[in-house]
């Protein structure tokens, strides 16, 4: 029988009193009043120190004994049908130990350059090349196109061939997602066209790959029927299940193991081809196979953001209230899906009327994967950048305008506020452009939007022993976040022990069942799991010292240092003393993420950020000078890595913004900057100091509390930089990524 | 990567020696090489690794006053040096702005000066380009934001990508080629050579050559330079475009110019024009202006890439004055 809690909710110290049902196995939700020691404040990594020493094994440093190394072959044409595939003179090569064709029926279709074809392993790396270099492959060569606006002509070559495949893909442009449901255009053009003001633009934004630092891969052992897979991934559980789907194997059989990995920003969620041929190789070798792909080939085929091309129109009224919203993007996942953009045109203001209408574009591209935010910093760069014009158009204030038009988002309303105050923002000369010289500073800034994601279902066990030692076991990856500091921290405040003290071992899918690291719920998914696990040992421990100092259990409490002590602190235990009585040497108890204790009607993530910009306009350059952010994540567990994830998501978003581009060669269909030498990443001396304000946002819907942050970090920055660049020049730059060229060219210089 | 021997002479003697194997290949910081290799460009069958050579690790003046410098010193090496600091500003400036520091600290002159370009289509094995033997320039009709302005349609659209050799050229350097036999003394602008001449080569040397020696000439000693590299990102990027500029001064009056443009043509590109600009007139930011202009004159910008107009443009007058000690944003 759930128990009635009353619990103080709401914004920083701005709290309301609610009753929330909780049961009775589960501790009260920390709410806005309960101080705690560790939750909230800034505790550095517990596993820091095994990254920068290089004793942290990520799936890249895994070596097994009899370990062999795969090599996927990979189309050089972005279309063509595989003819013939000759492999008898890598058959003979002394070391090769299996070559697989993806398909085995001859012919079959490619559909973008390094697209895979055939792999095979060999017993060194080196081999495992000579050996590719060997097979020869025959390719009947098709029209293709890799540029959007040409995919989307009627006569463009169709990257799906209308008579075997599926019905959606008949045509390159597939059929429009539109929101809302019975959404009509209409309807939003008689409210856009009514309006005191209407404004209409169009934006580019480009691809951009994930890059993260370990690139993508496994090593795959079978033992009699059991694999085990290490897997550099962002979803250990993932991995297995799509691994037991496609090999018809029971998940039991199948282990996957994570302990480090590094990035993958959404690009490692699913198990993809190359883990299918690894394990399918190390089957037929019958040997462990390592295959760890390239920068080249992570670039190619592991996914990628999807570009854009948006017609946002923004109505409002003469007074500053938005009328009516409507977005028309058009984007290529490559072969893939998942183009839209239009969530933060959707969520962020309140508008009597909000139109979208968004189509994937196919293209022969490797296919997109979810990349930190699908959809949302693409989609904030046009929209939050026709806000500002509005604003400007109007006459108002550019935030003034937001706050007016986001009235019902009370933890946006905060940030504004907050923002405002630590940048500075009236201190800025209202008039855009107005700065004489030619090197111009700007101030802009730009709303940020996720979702409060999580799966109910995530479970942990944790272990006490008679020497005192804590252990917990979740089958969590770290994705890069650092969720096991959180972990810990989590149970040093519910234990009084402090974070170093407990022994967390994480990314394997032989422990409980934990979130995917995607859409920001690794967090909020798995510390209510952790806590309810603490709380639960907790309760055995009062018991056990209760029996030691003969009161009643209601009588003991624990209390900081791991004591044990009557209320009326009488009668005293050291930590060691009451875990030393535990019978047997040592109890296990689990812990679960259930579903919210209540609907707490807040599904939404804000965040703001604000930018400081240097434009030189005669060469076209941007100086990012200082970004100021503000976020919500629900109770903030450790704000330390908070922090981290908010540079981080900035410095990604400022690399979007400038830099990063793939490139395919318009001639060839080939890309041309498959590396991170002419694939430009932002570097230590294009991040600009980076200033971040958390809020508390208490909702007591989880033992917790907690929320992620990892994706809202990145989805304002790229727009608050562009309205930044539009307040230093008075030019709108609609195009990503900023480069000099498209920067000049806006100033009419070119 | 295919397997090679690897040399490692003891003397400039030996090292001739080592490179008549048939594919030999000089290695020093191996930076580029290493590269070229790993995309399998280049399988040579022995790398000579003339990077611990002592012989080739020199900065001094010699009788006459002109500076020699040993191919085999580092780009960090030069861009500390008190002496290039002070009287060949355009080089340490462009030495130190080159890549990484962790590159600087192994990438040598030598090295630096015999790179191979960065255009991507001659960088990936995936294009037969006509720098590689083929018969195309991908570049041409394809994506070349980041390629040549001018002396673009012979057949390879690269940028020369040496951004030392751009300071050099201002600073009318000589290089000694030696084969081991013989040596022979060239103007550094008759070192690098153009797509019009031979579209598969970057430079003079044979096969069994080297670089021994820089010269930087005495009378350089009388003109002030400067060097800027304008590039995308701050952090290890390649210029989009960069010059240098060397100016002998009677008072306010340049009576020689030497200005030269990186990242504008297939090797580095000596704009006569700019100088002709500059040559006895009073050196301010109107002059610096005129001569920029002058310089672009005869670009001739591909598809992507116009914006180098006015960015060379905008980098060479505020070189200019930067060289004369003018403020370029007053």
């Amino acid at each position: 029988m759930p128990r009635k809690e009353k619990l103080f909710v709401g914004i920083n110290k701005d709290l309301e009193e609610i009753t929330v049902p909780i049961p009775d196995a589960d501790p009260k939700p920390w709410d806005g009043k309960d101080e705690l020691k560790y939750i909230g404040k800034k505790v550095p990594r517990i596993d820091g120190t095994y990254k920068t020493t290089g004793r942290a094994k990520y799936t890249f440093d895994i070596k097994v004994p009899g370990m062999i190394y795969g090599k996927i072959i990979r189309s050089p044409y972005p279309a063509a049908m595989v003819t013939k595939i000759d492999s008898s003179q890598a058959e003979k090569l002394p070391g090769v130990r299996s070559i697989i064709r993806v398909k085995d029926e001859l012919p079959f279709p490619v559909r973008f350059a390094g697209q895979e074809v055939v792999a095979l392993a060999a017993d060194t790396e080196h081999l495992a090349q000579e050996a590719a270099d060997l097979v020869k492959i025959e390719y009947d060569q098709k029209p293709f196109v890799v540029d959007l606006d040409e995919a989307m002509k009627e006569n463009a070559p169709l990257v799906f061939d209308p008579k075997d495949e599926e019905k959606d893909k008949v045509k390159n442009v597939r059929d429009a997602r539109i929101y809302p449901k019975d959404g009509k255009s209409e309807e939003i053009d008689a409210v856009l066209n009514s309006s005191d003001h209407k404004i209409e633009a169009t934006y580019r934004t480009q691809v951009q790959t994930h890059c993260p630092m370990e690139t993508h891969g496994v090593v795959a052992k079978w033992n009699d029927e059991k694999l085990t897979i290490w897997a550099s991934t962002q979803g250990t559980f993932m991995v297995r299940n799509q691994v037991a789907d496609h090999f018809n194997i029971p998940k039991s059989d199948i282990r996957v193991i994570t302990k480090f990995m590094g990035g993958g920003f959404g690009s490692k969620l699913k198990a993809d081809t190359y883990t299918m041929l690894a394990v399918k190789l190390a089957r037929e070798a019958k040997k462990p196979v390592r295959l760890m792909l390239s920068r080249k080939e992570d670039h190619l085929s592991t996914g990628n953001r999807p570009n854009s091309l948006q017609t946002v129109t923004v109505g409002a009224t003469k007074e500053g209230k938005i009328t009516g919203i409507k977005l028309k993007s058009f984007g290529t996942a490559g072969i893939g899906r998942g183009a839209g953009t239009g969530g933060p045109a959707r969520f962020i203001y309140d508008a009597e009327k909000i139109y979208t209408e968004e189509s994937d574009v196919y293209t022969n591209a490797g296919p997109s994967a979810p990349f930190r935010a699908p959809g949302h910093p693409q989609g904030a760069f046009a929209f939050e950048q026709t806000i500002d014009d509005m604003a400007y158009k109007i006459g108002m204030d550019p935030l003034e305008f937001r706050i007016k038009n986001s009235e019902s988002d009370k933890v946006r309303q905060a940030e504004y506020k907050i923002g405002a105050e630590k940048f500075g923002w009236l201190k800025r000369n209202p008039k855009p452009g107005a700065e004489k010289g030619v090197i111009k500073t700007g101030a802009g800034l730009a709303n940020s939007l996720w979702y409060y994601i999580y799966s109910p279902g995530s479970h942990v066990s944790l272990r006490v022993n008679d020497d005192g030692s804590v252990q917990l076991r979740s089958g969590v990856q770290d994705i890069g976040g650092g969720i096991v500091t959180p972990m810990a921290m989590i149970i040093a405040e519910e234990l009084c022990l402090k974070p170093t003290d407990i022994k967390i071992t994480i990314g394997d899918t032989e422990f409980g069942l934990a979130p995917t690291s995607g859409g920001s719920q690794t967090t909020a998914g798995l510390t209510p799991a952790v806590r309810n696990a603490a709380y639960s040992a907790k309760q055995r421990l009062l018991k056990i010292a209760a029996g030691l100092m003969e009161v009643d259990m209601k009588e003991v409490k624990l209390s900081d240092g791991g004591t044990f002590s009557t209320i009326d602190s009488k009668k005293q235990m050291i930590w060691k003393e009451v875990t030393a009585e535990i019978p047997e040497g040592q109890f296990s108890v689990t812990g679960e993420r259930m579903e919210d204790y209540y609907e707490t009607k807040r599904w939404k993530i804000s965040g703001v950020q604000f930018a400081e910009v240097k434009v030189d306009t005669e060469t076209g350059s941007i100086k990012v000078k200082r970004m100021v952010a503000i976020h919500d994540c629900g109770r903030p567990m450790d704000r330390l890595t908070i922090e981290s994830q908010i540079n981080g998501g900035i410095i990604q978003g400022i690399s979007f913004a400038f830099y990063e581009n793939r490139i395919l060669d318009r001639n060839t269909g080939v890309m041309v900057n498959p590396n991170l030498e002419q694939y430009k990443i932002a570097g230590a001396r294009d991040v600009p100091p980076i200033e971040s304000h958390i809020i508390d946002l208490n909702l007591g819907q989880s033992s917790t509390g907690a929320i992620g942050v990892g994706e809202p970090a990145t989805i304002p920055t790229a727009a608050a930089i562009a309205n930044a660049v539009y307040h230093a020049i008075g030019v709108r730059i609609r195009e990503m990524p900023m480069t000099p060229s498209v920067v000049l060219k806006a100033l009419n210089k070119v | 990567m295919k397997n090679f021997e690897y040399a490692v002479p003891d003397s400039i003697d030996k090292t001739f020696e080592y490179l008549k194997s048939s594919k030999a290949i000089l290695k020093a910081g191996g930076i580029d090489l290493l590269d070229m290799m790993k995309e399998q460009l280049i399988s040579p069958d022995r790398l000579v690794n003339i990077r611990e050579l002592e012989e080739l690790k020199f900065l001094k003046e010699d009788t006459n006053g002109a500076f020699l410098i040993g191919p085999g010193q580092t780009l960090s090496e030069l861009a500390e040096d008190q002496t290039i600091n002070k009287s060949y500003k355009a080089l340490a400036q462009a030495a130190g702005g080159v890549a990484s520091v962790q590159i600087r600290n192994s990438a040598t002159l030598g090295g630096n000066l015999c790179q191979r370009p960065r255009c991507w289509y001659f960088r990936s094995a995936d294009f037969h380009c006509s720098r590689k033997g083929g018969d195309t320039c991908f570049a041409l009709d394809g994506e070349n934001q980041y390629h040549a302005i001018f002396d673009n349609t012979d057949g390879c659209a690269i940028v020369h990508p040496s951004a030392t050799a751009v300071a050099l050229i201002a600073l009318n350097a000589k290089l000694i080629i030696s084969n081991g036999e013989k040596d022979r003394e060239v103007s550094i602008e008759e070192f690098f050579v153009t797509p019009a001449n031979d579209i598969e080569r970057e430079n003079i040397l044979n096969k069994n050559e080297m670089i021994i020696t820089i010269i930087i000439p005495a009378d350089i000693k009388d003109y002030l330079s400067y060097y800027h590299k304008q590039k995308e990102k701050q952090t290890f990027d390649w210029p989009l475009a960069d010059v240098a500029v060397a100016l002998r001064m009677e008072g306010d009056r340049c009576q020689d110019a030497r200005i030269v443009l990186g990242s504008a043509a297939p090797v580095p590109f000596r704009s006569k024009s700019a100088e002709q600009a500059l040559v006895n007139q009073n050196i301010n930011k109107d002059t610096a202006i005129k001569a920029a202009e002058a310089a672009l004159i005869k670009a001739e910008p591909l598809t992507l890439n116009e914006y180098k107009v006015p960015l060379f443009k905008t980098i060479i007058y505020r070189t200019i004055c930067h060289t004369v000690g003018i403020d370029p944003m007053n």
